[in-house]
């Protein structure tokens, strides 16, 4: 008998003559409280967000390059990796093209074997876009694609992150619901609530454990 | 505990028990009630036993003591010894047989009738019937006093600071300390003051405290200090298991400060025995 | 900086009273505990401030707890297949000793040398750390608090804060000792230490391990959660992921997760969600350009399904790794996690364990209890801790020639001394002339009480008994009564 026969049987005999349980999902347990004026919802983001050090703006959809250029400036980052294959990393291509003498572009174009060395020692900053955001909990929605590999928004000390405003939801029950995560979920999703942090020494919390020690979020009001 | 009414198959997954709804009280006081001494109270702290059975008095309630009463069986129960606790529980339930309030001067005594008599039972249903029965006309003292008597305390005594500790499954099964900060606020003279890490268990146990004296030790000894940090004259409870936990630790250290059943003191406060 | 390589684990010593006693001896470790459980107390009540919204929320994650227990068999089989349609391994084995057998075939296979660890607790049932290092493959943790008690030859103290005894001197003086770096006791600098570390581990290794929060069976996605990012650098970075979790982890649906989710991190930490939610429905597809080749999940038993045959003990499988119980709990917050010298401490260790190793070796953490119900009150999934603390006391003091075995090792603390007693107890409380009897003796006699009782004068004064019984003054008081 293989393991899983004798743990499956074990369980089985456990069971035997019960019915499984009801299921009575009561879903207004995860909504009801969670729930916000659409006005309100870039505030409860913001308020959560905040609170564990991340940094937010508002702009648009149209002057957000700029405003990054300008954040990498202040950061006096040397180099800004993107994802040449997105919509928004074609707007910061067109962008820099524009304006000389910004921080260098790098693409992750290529798969992570060849350039392993390079993303850990020497890519300073990302640029990904997400998927939306959840109000209640203050946390960017991340499925990482072809485009927009998962290291992205991991490996780089600072992670910058598009968000429009538009898709910001109530809660993670609406998320899953409105986007049909059951019927089919990536390789890998995400949720990213604030920069890597720790608490592990004497509860003294502390930024930049293992993955960013910045995350900034550009949201896009107008979109 | 109540999570055994389980109809279904016995090896059915078990789910919670639903939320508890808040406890209804009736409207009038009864005529009489039985006294549930408790064999602590019985023993070690009569005193405390008889100023309950004047409180009730007091309130024009004819108070039943069977003088065949004992224990609630609850030592035996939580040291795994069952049988012998269903043996002294079953002892106990045809001498409380009439259909009147028993009340009970020590929390987790009231908690084990009211919460655990029916774990006892869950296989004998004629039993189980009687102990539901039963559980729904128990009370704690001070539960009874405050929601069935609707005591109005006039306070006579000297200002005093006092701090209340209450049993921990009696509070958390009963929602003792509500009951008993509600009856002291009643009462002009007496400031009732937190102590640190009040929710916190004394150590007491049961046979915890001789199972593991040195946990149960470390456990009295913050209470005892944290209760002398209080600036209290005087310590509370409306258990003697505690009681004579906290009594017996500060005794042994020396200290002055004592606790008092709080039945005694609402007694004395009140111009009992005058 | 030299980074560690292997690194072995000192064993456990003496048995829980004597560690007990040592422990509360410690005024260092009494008072990084009481600290540490006073403000994760505190942020948990600030996270949960409404009480109507708490409790309902509980009452739904414990049903769905349960309702994956009532069909967990099937569960299971939905996970692998929907797991194995995405493309991950699944293993499934009943004793940790299997378990290691399993990992070890994938290391080989991969021909791994160095192997990078994520939180997980069930590699710790497994003492993978230990078994990996005794074949010579370095496997090094990766979250802070793991890393540091690695470092020093420890065992986790806390199943979320696996440092909580060490405070910031102390792990200055390992990471200078251990790691060859300047002293420092400013927190954010050791945290960059280990950061420059592990973030060379984490570029080297050829092999991730991480636990699983939550499988969900219905689409196959093993859901972890961290604050960290070394969940998702162990996960995504090596070529391989393995994820070793207990059979009870699955739950049916995704949806499932969300009021699981917002328990767990409010429990555990009085956080609204951990900064990273990862969930992992497979490995990197042909054309990603990241993520690991490989995914294994190694489904575990290791006495979970004996937990799992009664009904009142399945309960202990509700158990979604929040710590709340120990962090509530006054004898943990005394006495520490190392006292219980076993993996998981606390509360649920002591209703965990004896089913992992069989009661005879925990024989006295049923009784390590004073039932106060802290545990109980604050558990997110509603296990009655309290009860089962109890019911394994039963069992504890069952005959051994019982005829219902329900658990291994069970009956290690029967005496039949202790048996006479109670049955001495048991009769005179319930034989109403016996009783009255031994009240007479006890308050006339009272002045013979002696003054060493054992353990109870360790702490207390001999208690005596008052000189009238309640009984007797109850009578006199009623036959006043009766004349007037």
């Amino acid at each position: 008998m293989s393991a899983k026969q004798n743990i499956l049987g074990k369980l089985r005999k456990s069971l035997s003559g019960t019915t499984p349980l009801a299921d009575n999902f009561d879903e207004a347990l995860v909504t009801e409280p969670w729930s916000y004026p659409p006005e309100q919802r870039i505030a409860q983001l913001r308020k959560l967000m905040e609170a564990v050090h991340t940094e937010l703006h508002l702009t648009t959809g149209q002057a957000w390059p700029q405003l990054l250029a300008q954040l990498l400036r202040e950061r006096q980052l040397p180099s800004l990796l993107i994802a040449p294959g997105t919509p928004h990393g074609q707007r910061v291509v067109e962008y820099w093209q524009q304006h000389p003498g910004l921080p260098a572009l790098k693409a992750y174009d290529r798969p992570v074997e060849e350039w392993k060395a390079e993303l850990f020692n020497d890519t300073p900053a990302s640029l990904t876009g997400t998927l939306g955001a959840i109000a209640a909990t203050g946390s960017l929605i991340v499925w990482p694609t072809r485009e927009e590999p998962r290291l992205m928004s991991l490996v780089p000390p600072v992670h910058f992150a598009l968000l429009k405003a538009s898709e910001i939801l109530d809660n993670f029950y609406q998320v899953q619901q409105q986007h049909k995560w059951a019927e089919g979920m990536p390789t890998n999703a995400l949720l990213i609530s604030g920069p890597s942090k720790t608490a592990d020494i004497e509860q003294v919390l502390a930024y930049g454990a293992h993955g960013p020690k910045d995350l900034v979020v550009l949201i896009l009001e107008d979109q | 505990m109540s999570e055994l009414f389980y109809n279904a198959v016995p090896n059915t997954t078990r789910v919670a028990p639903p939320l508890p709804e808040p406890r209804q009280y009736p409207s009038e006081k009864p005529a009489r009630v039985y006294l549930f001494g408790t064999c602590v109270v019985d023993l070690f702290y009569p005193e405390a036993g008889m100023d309950a059975i004047h409180l009730l008095e007091r309130e024009g309630i004819r108070v039943e003591y069977p003088q065949e009463q004992s224990c609630c069986g609850q030592p035996a129960y939580t040291s795994g010894y069952t049988e012998q606790a269903r043996q002294v529980a079953r002892s106990q339930l045809a001498l409380f047989a009439g259909d009147f309030p028993v009340v009970v001067p020590s929390g987790s005594c009231a908690g084990m009738i009211r919460e655990h008599y029916a774990d006892l039972f869950k296989d004998e249903p004629a039993t189980l019937q009687q102990v539901q029965a039963l559980a729904a006309r128990t009370y704690e003292l001070a539960e009874f006093l405050l929601n069935v008597c609707k005591v109005q305390f006039k306070d006579s005594g000297e200002p005093v600071k006092v701090a209340l500790h209450t049993s921990c499954s009696a509070r958390r099964e009963m929602n003792t300390h509500l009951h008993g900060r509600a009856l002291l606020a009643q009462l002009g003279n007496v400031e009732r003051v937190e102590h640190n890490h009040e929710s916190e268990c004394c150590g007491f146990g049961g046979t915890f405290s001789v199972r593991m004296p040195d946990i149960s030790g470390a456990m009295v000894a913050d209470k005892t200090r944290a209760l002398k940090e209080s600036g209290a004259h005087q310590v509370l409870s409306a258990d003697c298991g505690c009681l004579m936990n906290i009594n017996g630790a500060l005794e042994k250290q020396r200290e002055t400060l004592r606790g008092l059943h709080l039945a005694s003191f609402l007694w004395q406060r009140t111009g009992g025995g005058q | 900086m030299s980074a560690p390589t292997l690194i072995p684990t000192v064993e456990v010593q003496d048995d829980f009273r004597t560690r007990a006693h040592k422990a509360l001896g410690d005024a260092q470790l009494r008072n990084n505990f009481r600290s540490a459980m006073d403000s994760l107390m505190t942020k948990r009540a600030v996270a949960f401030s409404d009480a109507h919204e708490r409790e309902h929320l509980r009452a739904l994650g414990n049903a769905i707890r349960a309702r994956a227990l009532s069909k967990l068999p099937d569960l299971l089989e939905q996970l692998e297949q929907n797991l194995t349609r995405n493309g991950v391994k699944v293993h499934w084995a009943e004793t940790v000793d299997e378990a290691n057998d399993l990992v070890l075939s994938i290391i080989r296979a991969h021909e791994a040398r160095q192997v990078i660890k994520g939180k997980s607790m069930v590699s710790e049932e497994m003492e993978m750390n230990h078994v990996l290092a005794e074949q010579g493959i370095e496997c090094l943790e990766s979250d802070m608090g793991e890393f540091i008690v690695q470092l020093d030859h420890e065992k986790p103290s806390h199943i979320i804060m696996p440092a909580i005894h060490k405070n910031a001197g102390q792990v200055a003086s390992l990471f200078h000792d251990k790691l060859g770096v300047e002293y420092t006791k400013d927190v954010d600098q050791l945290i960059q230490i280990g950061r420059k570390v592990l973030r060379q581990k984490f570029f080297e290794a050829d092999i991730g391990v991480s636990g699983v929060n939550f499988a969900v069976a219905e689409t196959g996605t093993l859901l972890l959660v961290e604050n960290e990012g070394n969940g998702r650098m162990s996960t995504t970075v090596p070529p391989v992921h393995i994820a070793v979790t207990g059979i009870e982890k699955v739950v049916e649906n995704l949806r499932d997760v969300v009021p699981l989710l917002s328990l767990l991190t409010r429990s555990a930490l009085g956080q609204p969600i951990t900064t990273y939610v990862n969930m992992i429905s497979g490995p990197r597809k042909a054309h990603e350009l990241d993520g690991p080749q490989e995914v294994h999940l190694v489904l575990l038993d290791n006495g979970r399904s004996q937990a799992f045959a009664d009904s009142e003990l399945r309960q202990t499988l509700n158990c979604i790794r929040c710590g709340a119980c120990m962090n509530h709990c006054p004898v943990y917050t005394r006495i520490g996690g190392h006292a219980y010298g076993e993996v998981y401490p606390g509360p649920i260790g002591k209703i965990i364990t004896p089913h992992m190793v069989g009661l005879a070796k925990v024989p006295d953490h049923p009784s390590a209890s004073s039932l106060c119900g802290a545990c109980g009150e604050v558990c997110p999934v509603k296990i009655p801790i309290p009860s089962l603390l109890r019911r394994l006391r039963e069992e504890n003091v069952k005959a051994p020639d019982s005829p219902n075995q329900v658990m291994r090792g069970q009956g290690s603390k029967y005496s039949r001394k202790e048996r006479f007693i109670w049955n001495a107890w048991a009769r005179l409380n319930s034989s109403p002339a016996l009783y009255r009897l031994f009240g007479f003796f006890a308050t006339r006699l009272r002045n013979l009480t002696p003054s060493n009782i054992g353990p109870w004068t360790q702490n207390h004064s001999a208690p005596k008994p008052a000189a009238r019984s309640l009984h007797d003054l109850a009578r006199a008081h009623q036959g006043k009564q009766g004349d007037q």
